[in-house]
């Protein structure tokens, strides 16, 4: 089974990769409210049971793949959607 | 040097992608200790060790987030076992990132705010020095000491800061305007609730010879070298 997780800053924590790519694409002139900069990760797992793989997953960005601090995450399961 | 000699053993950790490690154990040892690096995957430290310094670079490559990784190398656990048993403990740079992956200190490195790399000497502002890590400072001491990092914008809360401020745990800040990545309160260099960790942003082991600039290095290195050679947390 494969998982997507998808790594975002909070909201309201200081993005200043988002913001400089925002700039950038102004620059271009492109017309936008607001760029954010995140991290995907996806990882492939051996679980046929999309619930015990969604819990697995948690746990790993709890242990490492996020700072919990300052980003959140999203798991995503064979395009089963967000969660 | 297990036997408490006058020169306190240091335990410098290296990890895969380290680069301080050498200049860090060459400083303690002018200052008067015994430096030893150990490698990242010994699951214990030096029998007599009374200090650890984890030294700066860029651990794991600085992948998925800086220090991520190598808080779960084997000589992490024999650190934190160390640190919970009151034994001194300083994270310069990446080191101090390491700390805070690790949650033995509080708050988060982040990117610096313009996004650049900084490499400059800067004035700090030594808060407190009834730390075992600035005793050699006065209290409000400005000292010079350079800086060399793309994350090394410390991050807590609000509510977060307000605590650790009240505490006392915000040992180091830049001096006003010199703050080189956004930082929140300006800090520098924080340390835990019990007082024997600490982490610091910019690099005292590359201020220790006059020839480089500056020698305020030393303050912190050899309050931390004072402090070990009479601490009790002593591995046996």
């Amino acid at each position: 089974m494969k998982v997507t997780v998808l790594i975002r800053p909070k909201d309201g924590i200081l993005d200043p990769q988002g913001q400089a790519v925002e700039g950038s694409l102004r620059h271009l002139g492109f017309a936008l409210r607001r760029a954010h900069v995140g991290r995907l990760v996806e990882i492939e797992l051996d679980s046929t049971d999309a619930a015990e793989a969604r819990a697995e997953v948690a746990r790993m960005c709890e242990q490492l793949l996020a700072n919990t601090l300052i980003e959140s995450y999203e798991i995503e399961i064979d395009g089963q959607g967000h969660g | 040097m297990s036997d408490g000699g006058p020169r306190p053993l240091i335990a410098v950790p290296v990890f895969p992608g380290s680069n301080d490690d050498r200049d860090a154990a060459h400083a303690l040892d002018l200052l008067g200790a015994h430096a030893r690096r150990v490698w990242h995957d010994e699951s214990e430290l030096p029998e007599g060790t009374a200090g650890v310094v984890l030294p700066g670079g860029f651990s794991y490559g600085d992948y998925l987030r800086c220090g991520a990784i190598a808080r779960f190398s084997p000589v992490m656990r024999a650190v934190e076992a160390f640190a919970a048993g009151g034994g001194l403990v300083l994270g310069i740079c990446n080191g101090f990132q390491i700390l805070t992956e690790a949650g033995l200190l509080p708050g988060t490195l982040r990117q610096n705010r313009s996004l650049e790399f900084v490499c400059r000497d800067l004035r700090l502002v030594v808060e407190r020095n009834d730390s075992p890590f600035t005793s050699r400072c006065e209290p409000g001491q400005t000292i010079t000491i350079p800086v060399k990092h793309g994350d090394g914008c410390w991050f807590a809360t609000p509510d977060q800061v307000a605590e650790l401020d009240a505490a006392g745990q915000l040992l180091v800040r830049y001096a006003p305007g010199e703050n080189p990545n956004g930082a929140v309160a300006d800090v520098a260099g924080v340390c835990n609730e019990a007082g024997n960790v600490f982490g610091l942003m910019p690099h005292p082991e590359h201020a220790v010879d006059a020839l480089l600039g500056s020698t305020d290095g030393g303050l912190i290195l050899g309050s931390l070298v004072d402090a070990a050679r009479l601490s009790a947390a002593v591995l046996r």
